[in-house]
């Protein structure tokens, strides 16, 4: 994964160059304030001169400051926006992949995780980008610099300083290893305890139809209390690396001011190199504690990378045409499914077995099946959310495997069991199945579909925001929106997936009359479990664990009184007095 | 700052803790400064060449506060996280008590349990307060006045002058930065808004949006999206940066200034020259107090945004007051009878009304549905003879007793539901069902599952009953939670069972398990059952069809299919329907 992320940070490589290159200014300047430092202090306290002496370095020394803070700023700027292209363009890369890895892919439960993944996934990686990385070459560039200007100054420190540098990541490794275990180890009982109390809350009524809610207040109270001891229980680990770092950094500290000490009273060595030492030291391990401090973001960020990769990796489940693409015959389109066979990755048996059937043109077919049978898989075969494991499909006799998808689907309509509304208004939302329409067709399609029947209902009619934020339409009129779409598109195929499931008396009553139209002139495959809706198609098929069982004019399979009958039996054992 | 008062309050409970840990944190940082300080005086000290004995103290100064340091830094962070965790305890339990009156009703308002999600992520995020903003502020507060003490040893004005710093640094530069950065908060709230719907909508309408060929179209919007929110958050970056900036330059200038002033009274004796060096190193030191608060000041600002969407939920009125003199509901020897009196209501006043003009009588031991197109208000009678809300109008009784007169729990005991949604609690199976009866034994529990057809599925579980399910365990199927519902409902063993659209949610064949497992249940309890598929209705004793809130036809299956009305409308779009075995 590290791998991965790398290759994906090397177009930023300039940018973080900069940065860094920023900072190991930054720091220079920092020696060189040091340095102005401990000689004008050495002038006014040692040398016993006045201020009118020391005016030229402390001018310096001001310049330095200013130099040091805009730097600083510039530095910032640097790694922000880094993090900020490198965020966008890896937005826009796991977008358009889960874009072609289609709906196949992505069921609806994994949507929400999706999202939380383009959305904050993705930002988690910002203070990897702009801190951490930069942070890890400064670790190690800023401390060397420093040894190098204290090593001819005083070498005993700068002993010391390299002897308790190294120890400084090491140890921050060891404890943190340490306690990453005893933090794993009570990850379960630490995340139960802290999800209790939105628990409580999403079951409060329930808790108040049996009237238990008061009860849960002083459970509340104890599992609050429990948490807090058993976190406390890790973080007791989780502080001792940050105090042992404290204790170690001060101590070295107190030991180079020590020693320096006493070889001043030994005349070992002269007060302003003392003075800068003492100066330097604090500068020299604040790069490693700084690296401390982005660890936590970064094991957030690889996590998060983690993620992202997984989903840039997976493959995409269509092929797209090597050769040149053939366009399919002009006119009306007969569908022919030959031997299709389907297996979901990670499934057992297959989806879709061998499964045979013709569309001629300009009929309409009605499937049958239960649920599992087979159907929504047959539907985005059919679409090219996915492609077959064996088998073909094809057009007037071309496979629509030799046409990229976007062009296979300007050939066919779809009408989905749960249509989606887009966030835009109701006007858009139909438009977008041709969007050279016009106004006039646009019209007519939405009148077809029934949706000038509940437009009256809405403030702003045509122009009601809906979808995400924006009215909630029923499912009902959803649908019909869904049905203006397929009748503005006017393609040659046509696919309705349970066009009437959601749609109460009145609304049905009135679509029937429209998908009686629609279906004209058209090659029509409609999926429902309503009678009417069956008993108007040309051709009837069952379907039944991915296989057809049963086919053959409606009037035909009633006669014949084998499944299709059967079905038809059941319900009409219910007597209905006429 | 009346929301900030309010929330100090929850402080209080352990406010000595609170104290402590200030005081741990001061003491932390004084250490460092004390630390840095005694070094330089040590070297300065020791380049005048006095005898080793006279700089013991330091010496052994200079070794204690790198201790005191680290100790004083770890024992304030357990405080604080100790203070962290009381704080959240205390804000869970207040904001429950505040809440739970409230249910059901107004928890029922909420659109989605996203915005329920979003009020406990508030509340989780207030525990915050005291670490991230009292502690910093707090802190800061006393070292400031602890480095004008130290200063003021040596001069007055240097400890003025050092103090102003402070203060510019600890408060002008978060104030800069909040009026350069004033809008772009928002602004980046909102862009971020965009390109998450932008990225919600094609990925929750990837089918419609590869079926009409729109990848490109949202892929162009992610993008665009993508270039605004770069731009505000380009702009922000300026901002942080030069914050940043400032605070080091003011650190920085500090130590210069100071220095500026210090050398002639160096000059003047009115200084030991030992201390130049000592004064440079403590003002330096002193500034680690006052950097974190550039920071503590935004996350106030979005505490308090927090604090008051959380008081605006806390703070409201439970839509239903119980009786101060409730009245017990007298006992008939047939059992109880459920009645609604020219019932109407609406949520709000002025509003439509849901309900209008309802009145039955549902007799003990009896088994009324109230079907209807969806939206005609069906559930929402469930919920008025739970005392959810009260009615705008019409009185409902058990056994002729105003439900408003009794008492909530006495009523809840007697009424029992199966809602379409089930809550299945974080917890074992077990447990999820004692919450039907609290001392439950092994023998009830068995006889609940079997009725409810959950054995088999029981004991095919990893650990039986003590599997853990719920959010964060096993997930049950819309069948199987359902069942778990009617288990509940078996143990509860309520007078009167109410069916709210308990199989709104299932498909046709687990529809038709469900309804037997009722069989047994609704046989002994009187039942009402709110439905919107038509299945079953021979067995009942009376049929209401609610439309637009208004009861358009009554009767029993039979007199209502001879009616040829509403009801035998909704039954033939039924019987189209292919069962499939």
């Amino acid at each position: 994964m590290h791998k991965r992320l790398r290759a994906s940070i090397k177009p930023l490589r300039g940018i973080l160059v900069l940065t860094v290159s920023m900072s190991t200014l930054g720091a220079l300047t920092t020696i060189a304030q040091m340095i102005l430092l401990s000689e004008i202090v050495n002038a006014v306290f040692l040398s016993h001169r006045g201020l009118a002496q020391v005016l030229l370095p402390l001018v310096l020394l001001l310049g330095t400051l200013i130099l040091r803070a805009s730097l600083l700023w510039g530095r910032e700027v640097t790694a922000q926006r880094a993090a900020i292209r490198f965020k966008a363009s890896l937005r826009e890369r796991v977008f358009a992949h889960l874009l072609r890895l289609g709906p196949a892919w992505n069921s609806s439960e994994r949507t929400g995780e999706l999202v939380a993944v383009v959305n904050e996934g993705i930002e988690r990686l910002d203070a990897y980008i702009s801190r951490y990385l930069p942070q890890r070459v400064l670790s190690v560039v800023v401390p060397l610099l420093i040894l190098v200007v204290v090593l001819p100054v005083d070498w005993f420190s700068a002993l010391l300083l390299l002897v308790t540098g190294p120890v400084i990541p090491l140890l921050m490794y060891l404890v943190g290893s340490y306690t990453e275990k005893r933090i794993q180890a009570q990850w379960d009982t630490l995340s139960r305890m802290s999800a209790h109390f939105l628990d409580v809350m999403q079951g409060l009524t329930t808790l108040k139809l049996f009237g238990r809610s008061q009860a849960q207040q002083e459970r509340i109270a104890h599992i609050s209390n429990r948490y807090r001891d058993k976190t406390l229980q890790v973080l007791r680990y989780a502080f001792l690396s940050g105090a042992v770092l404290e204790f170690m950094t001060m101590t070295a500290i107190g030991v180079i001011a020590t020693t320096l000490g006493v070889r001043l009273l030994n005349h070992g060595i002269a007060f302003e190199s003392a003075f800068l030492v003492l100066l330097l030291t604090p500068e020299f391990y604040r790069p490693l504690q700084e690296l401390g401090v982005q660890r936590h973001a970064a094991m957030e960020g690889e996590a998060s990378a983690r993620r992202i990769f997984e989903i840039l990796e997976s493959p995409v489940p269509i092929e797209m045409p090597t050769a040149v693409e053939e366009p399919v015959p002009a006119g009306a389109i007969t569908l022919d499914i030959t031997d299709l066979s389907y297996i979901y990755p990670g499934k057992e048996g297959p989806a879709l077995d061998h499964f045979g059937l013709s569309l001629p043109a300009n009929t309409c077919t009605a499937l049958v099946g239960r649920s599992g049978a087979g159907k929504s898989t047959l539907v985005n075969l059919l679409m090219r959310f996915m492609d077959a494991t064996s088998g073909t499909i094809a057009a007037n006799g071309v496979p629509i495997t030799a046409l990229s998808p976007d062009r296979w689907r300007k050939y066919v309509a779809l009408v989905p069991q749960r249509p989606y509304l887009f966030y835009g208004t109701l006007r858009e939302n139909i438009r977008l199945a041709r969007p050279e329409a016009n106004d006039d067709e646009l019209m007519q399609a939405a009148k077809l579909a029934g949706v000038t029947a509940f437009i009256d209902e809405l403030l702003d009619g045509f122009d009601t925001q809906v979808g995400e934020q924006g009215m909630q339409l029923s499912a009902g009129q959803a649908q019909r929106v869904a049905i203006a779409r397929a009748i503005l598109k006017n393609a040659p195929i046509l696919i309705l997936d349970e066009p009437t499931s959601s749609l109460d008396p009145e609304s049905e009553a009135l679509i029937r009359q429209s998908l009686t139209t629609l279906t004209l002139n058209r090659t029509v495959l409609v999926i429902a479990h309503r009678y009417n809706t069956i008993a108007r198609a040309d051709h009837v098929a069952v379907l039944d664990e991915g296989r057809i069982v049963e086919a053959g004019t409606p009037d035909a399979l009633v006669l014949s009184r084998g499944i299709y009958a059967n079905m038809l039996g059941v319900v009409r054992t219910s007597e209905v007095p006429v | 700052m009346k929301i900030f008062t309010r929330l100090l309050a929850f402080l209080s409970p352990f406010r000595w803790l609170i104290v402590l840990a200030i005081l741990l944190g001061s003491v932390m940082i004084a250490s460092n400064i004390g630390l840095l300080g005694m070094a330089a005086y040590l070297i300065a000290a020791s380049a005048l060449g006095p005898l080793l004995v006279l700089l013991s103290i330091p010496i052994y100064l200079v070794r204690m506060m790198g201790i005191v340091r680290a100790l004083s830094r770890y024992a304030e962070r357990l405080v604080s996280h100790n203070a962290t965790f009381r704080l959240l305890a205390n804000l869970r339990v207040w904001a429950y008590s505040r809440i739970e009156p409230q249910a059901p009703a107004h928890l029922l308002t909420y659109r989605s349990g996203d915005m329920l999600a979003r009020l406990v992520a508030d509340i989780e995020e207030l525990q915050n307060f005291y670490l991230r903003v009292v502690s910093p502020i707090a802190v800061a507060l006393v070292v400031s006045l602890f480095t004008f003490g130290i200063f003021s040893i040596f001069s007055l004005g240097l400890a003025w002058v050092a103090l102003a710093f402070l203060v510019a640094d600890g408060l002008g530069v978060p104030f800069l930065t909040a009026f350069l950065a004033r809008g772009l908060g928002r602004q980046q709230v909102n862009a971020r808004a965009v390109l998450n719907l932008q990225v919600v909508d094609s990925l929750q309408g990837i089918k419609d949006v590869l079926a009409f060929g729109r990848s490109q179209v949202q892929l162009e919007s992610v993008a665009a999206c993508d270039r605004s929110l770069g731009h505000v958050q380009r702009h922000m970056a300026t901002i942080t940066g030069l914050q940043a900036a400032l605070n080091d330059l003011l650190m920085n200038t500090a130590m210069w200034v100071l220095l500026l002033l210090a050398i002639p009274l160096v000059s003047s004796r009115y200084i030991d020259g030992v201390y130049l060096g000592v004064i440079g190193l403590l003002i330096l030191a002193s500034f680690e107090a006052v950097q974190p608060l550039a920071s503590a000041f935004q996350r106030l600002g979005h505490l308090l945004t927090a604090a008051e969407r959380v008081f605006a939920v806390t703070d409201a009125q439970p839509p239903v007051v119980e009786s101060v003199t409730a009245q017990p509901i007298p006992a008939e020897p047939g059992g109880y009878a459920l009645s609604f009196e020219h019932v109407h209501f609406a949520y709000r006043l002025g509003e439509c009304e849901v309900l209008s003009d309802i009145s039955f009588d549902l007799r003990p031991g009896s088994r009324m549905a109230i079907v209807g197109p969806s939206g005609a208000g069906k559930s929402t009678l469930a919920r008025l003879a739970l005392r959810f809300w009260d009615p705008s109008n019409g009185v409902i009784r058990l056994n002729g007793q105003d439900i408003r007169c009794c008492r909530l729990r006495t009523l809840r005991d007697l009424i029992c539901v199966i809602a379409q949604d089930t809550y299945i609690f974080n917890d074992t199976l077990h447990t999820n069902l004692l919450l039907a009866r609290h001392g439950a034994s092994e023998a009830e529990i068995e006889t609940a599952l079997a009725q409810a057809q959950l054995t088999e599925f029981t004991r095919q579980l990893p650990r039986g009953l003590n599997t853990w399910v719920g959010e964060q365990g096993m997930q049950l199927s819309g069948g199987e939670r359902q069942r778990l519902a009617v288990a509940r409902a078996f143990l509860r063993d309520a007078p009167i069972l109410i069916l709210d659209e308990a199989t709104a949610n299932l498909d046709p064949l687990t529809e038709r398990t469900l309804l037997d497992s009722l069989v047994e249940l609704t046989r002994r309890q009187t039942t009402l059952y709110i439905t919107h598929r038509l299945l079953g209705m021979e067995r009942m004793d009376e049929i209401l069809v609610l439309d637009q809130g208004r009861i358009a036809e009554r009767g029993t299956h039979e007199e209502l299919l001879a009616k040829k009305g509403l009801y035998r409308q909704l039954f033939d779009i039924q019987q189209g329907e292919l069962t499939l075995a």
